[in-house]
């Protein structure tokens, strides 16, 4: 039993570890990739896994990551600021394309099961629309957040859909009643007895979001163990998906919602980058599933039919939702990828497919054909995008001067300060006040709760972790700032961020001069000794006292700063050469004397040039 | 009585006799505020307000420089770029310097025969110091010739020096105190050239 599922484990990850290298290599993206590597493994390929059914039901909880994800960069302000595409643009595309499908279906089947297989079409795949987005770096761009705003609206509309489809039983049912929650069946209570129960699941998550997760976070962070956090994050999701199921709403609008209430909090990133590779992963296998529930047996009987259906279906989702880019007044290049992303079923399809077996709505005879060619809809997408590029990439060429610039998110920062203690106080209070937002990591829990008070943007975590470096935005930033105390922790984080974001510009902090020729081993743009500039600005204020004009003083501090500044590779490079056996008092000591003894020979020589005429009394 | 404001230049006072002697002999008559440019910002970083309120509240602004380059040690410009603002020094709404006295104070190496047309200079001082008298122009200002002590390359003695400081300080007296003529000044090449025809007996 145990080698039978790290076998079916090993299929999974070893087709992924494959084909999605392959399918990234040729362009295709990483969704298209694992949708080949499931046909490829799939019992119509070479016939490796079973089950398939069990796996995708497993995986759509990647669904559920995703979204909470989501919701963890929607702050409830922008989602407010988006109530009119997601009701305007999602309502409408998601009623338009019921009432068409529908509309086609009735010359086929009886009303109710037309009603129930336009309601099912009408929504499209946020599982492979956002990660191609995500993979695109479209997600913030204007059609980006109009894709969301309608997948939004369709995960909403999911609930009442589940509401809806058993009143539109026709088929009698295969068994009587069902069990589908392990816990409580909240469905045998009375009816506002239900409603009660359900107002009180959507409240706690907002409550247990809003008050008692900081608590609960800062006392798992506090314990400094890192897979406890992962384990505190991963029960978040998994219990409020439990919650949601219980009484009967959409997993994956209650961990939206719960990351949308989270997304103020401190610990964003934290959670953000613990979840992400579960979320990937869980994905990943759930894309495999779908290539490999592909039925070409069935595809092959009928063809034609399944073909029909399948281009059916994307004409006229991809109609609608031009006519609604229209309506919106989109402009011609952002309506078009609109309307290209969501032309397509979804993985709720699947599920509703099932659910109206099971209730009766419709048979599985006319089901069948429905799912291949959503599936077959699914793995057209990424296709499509790829044509969509190539198109845009042509007439870009053509007229760049009619593009619209994309609009630029203000929420997207260019900098990040790790480390905000005694530097990086006055540091970030600077740079805000120069109007640069930077995202600020730092270790200390309890700083970051003073700080949060305070009004800055302060997230808590360990910036010389990866993924948490990448989830503070490491691949589109383009400086990162240092203000780390420990030299250690400092060259850790460059030679990371200079592994993986080769572009990022490094501007550090060393907390003496020793520190900062550790620092030289790696090129970074600009290293500060922290104690240098007010020695010399203390410097500057003593001359003045005993009466040197000021503006000599400043001079003097300036002439004092750049010959030390040209002479720091030259010592850097002594220091390398030095007897390492030497104490580091007596190197210590060497160098302040060799200092010395170079301040004393180029000393105030250059002021003595300035302003001389023939006659130096002028 | 007038207000008289020096805007003093200097950017290297330590080395300064003659500049400092104009200076010191000025320095402590009522009515007169020095006010030492490069020590008040020495990183360049002029506060635009304090030096427009110091020009509201005074009469007669004099610019008081050695003569670098046929023009002024670089933190006058910054001064000018900065404090001269549309809106306030000119421009329909500018009128804080209207109706004020203005004339430069420099001190230039070449004496005053190398300032012709025919001498080792070509421009003479009226012309090479127009920039100011434009700027007057701008502001409604009322301009006058600068006061100029020349040749200082040529080591000036310091009796020299002396009658010049003393010039300076008789000249600052009767602006202030009203015994100026200012319309003959006008016309004057230099303030200190003929300094006694213009400066009418108390």
């Amino acid at each position: 039993m145990m080698e039978n599922f790290l076998l079916q484990l090993f299929i999974f990850l070893a087709a992924s570890a494959i084909a999605v290298p392959i399918a990234k290599r040729f362009g295709l993206g990483s969704v298209l990739g694992y949708l080949i590597a499931g046909i490829v493994i799939g019992p119509f390929g070479i016939s490796l896994i079973h089950d398939v059914e069990e796996v995708m039901h497993l995986t759509e909880f990647g669904v559920v990551m995703m979204l909470f994800l989501v919701g963890l960069e929607l702050k409830p302000s922008m989602l407010w600021q988006m109530r009119v595409p997601i009701l305007g643009m999602g309502g409408m595309q998601v009623f338009v394309s019921s009432l068409i499908i529908c509309g086609v279906t009735l010359c086929f089947l009886p009303w109710q099961q037309a009603v129930a297989i336009g309601l099912i079409l009408s929504l499209s795949s946020t599982a492979i629309v956002l990660q191609t987005l995500k993979e695109k770096g479209l997600m913030n761009t204007a059609p980006g957040r109009s894709v969301f705003s309608v997948l939004l609206f369709q995960d909403l509309a999911v609930i009442p859909m589940l509401a809806l489809l058993p009143l539109l039983a026709t088929v009698a049912l295969p068994n009587d009643g069902h069990h589908d929650s392990a816990l409580i069946d909240i469905s045998l209570l009375p009816g506002y007895q239900q409603f009660i129960a359900t107002i009180l699941a959507v409240g706690s998550i907002f409550l247990l979001g809003k008050f008692a997760s900081r608590p609960i976070f800062r006392a798992i962070a506090a314990t400094q163990v890192r897979e406890i956090f992962v384990a505190a994050a991963l029960a978040l999701v998994v219990g409020i998906s439990l919650l949601m199921t219980v009484v009967g709403l959409s997993p994956a609008l209650g961990t939206f919602l719960a990351g949308v209430v989270l997304a103020d909090s401190e610990y964003r990133h934290e959670l953000e980058s613990d979840i992400e590779p579960f979320k990937g992963l869980l994905l990943g296998v759930f894309f495999i599933s779908i290539g490999a529930s592909l039925n070409f047996a069935l595809i092959g009987e009928s063809a034609l039919l399944i073909a029909g259906m399948t281009a059916g279906l994307i004409i006229i989702k991809w109609l609608v939702l031009v006519v609604t880019g229209f309506s919106f007044k989109m402009a011609n290049s952002e309506r078009t990828l609109f309307a290209i992303a969501l032309a397509q079923g979804g993985e709720f399809a699947f599920v509703l497919f099932q659910f109206s077996k099971v209730n009766g709505v419709l048979p599985a005879a006319t089901i069948e054909p429905f799912i291949s060619s959503v599936a077959i809809s699914m793995f057209l997408t990424p296709l499509m995008f790829m044509a969509y590029e190539k198109f845009a990439k042509r007439s870009n060429n053509e007229s760049a001067q009619t593009r619209e610039s994309d609009a630029i998110d203000p929420s997207k920062h260019k900098v990040i300060l790790a480390g905000f203690g005694r530097l990086g106080t006055d540091l970030g209070r600077f740079l805000l006040s120069a109007g640069v937002k930077p995202v600020i990591v730092d270790h200390d829990a309890a700083n970051v709760d003073v700080l949060r008070k305070l009004g800055f943007k302060v997230y808590y975590g360990d910036i010389t972790r990866l993924d948490l470096l990448e989830a503070a935005g490491a691949a589109e930033a383009e400086v990162l700032v240092i203000t780390i105390g420990e030299i250690a922790k400092s060259r850790d984080l460059i030679e990371l961020a200079q592994k993986h974001f080769p572009h990022l510009k490094v501007v550090v902090n060393a907390h003496d001069r020793q520190a900062a020729f550790q620092l030289m081993d790696f090129p970074v743009s600009t290293i500060r000794r922290e104690t240098f500039g007010s020695a010399l600005s203390l410097g500057q204020d003593t001359l003045q006292v005993l009466g040197v004009d000021p503006y000599e003083a400043h001079r003097l501090v300036r002439i004092f700063k750049k010959n030390d500044e040209e002479m720091m590779p030259e010592l850097y490079q002594l220091q390398n050469e030095e007897d390492r056996y030497i104490a580091r008092y007596q190197e210590k000591h060497a160098d302040l004397e060799t200092l010395m003894k170079r301040d004393l020979e180029s000393g105030t020589s250059a002021l003595d040039l300035a302003w001389t005429a023939k006659n130096p009394e002028l | 009585m007038k207000k008289i404001l020096i805007n003093f230049a200097h950017p290297a006072k330590r080395r300064s006799k003659i500049n400092a002697a104009l200076r010191d002999a000025i320095a402590d008559l009522d009515g007169v505020t020095v006010n030492d440019l490069y020590s008040q910002y020495p990183d360049f970083h002029i506060d635009v307000q304090r030096e427009q309120c110091l020009c509201e509240n005074h009469d007669v602004i004099v610019f008081q420089h050695p003569f670098y380059w046929y023009s002024t040690p670089a933190i006058l410009k910054e001064w000018q770029d900065l404090v001269l603002e549309h809106g306030w020094a000119y421009g329909s709404a500018g009128k804080a310097l209207e109706g004020k006295l203005v004339f430069q104070a420099l001190t230039a190496g070449g004496d005053a025969s190398t300032y012709q047309p025919q001498g080792f200079n070509e421009f003479t001082i009226a012309e090479l110091t127009s920039p100011y008298r434009a700027t007057a122009k701008l502001c409604n200002m009322h301009w006058l010739p600068p006061f100029a002590v020349m040749g200082v390359h040529r080591e000036l003695a310091d009796e020299k020096v002396q009658a010049n400081a003393e010039d300076y300080r008789r000249l600052m007296m009767a602006i202030r105190d009203d015994r100026f003529d200012v319309s003959q000044a006008a016309q004057s090449p230099l303030l200190n050239h003929q300094l006694d025809n213009l400066i009418r007996r108390p």
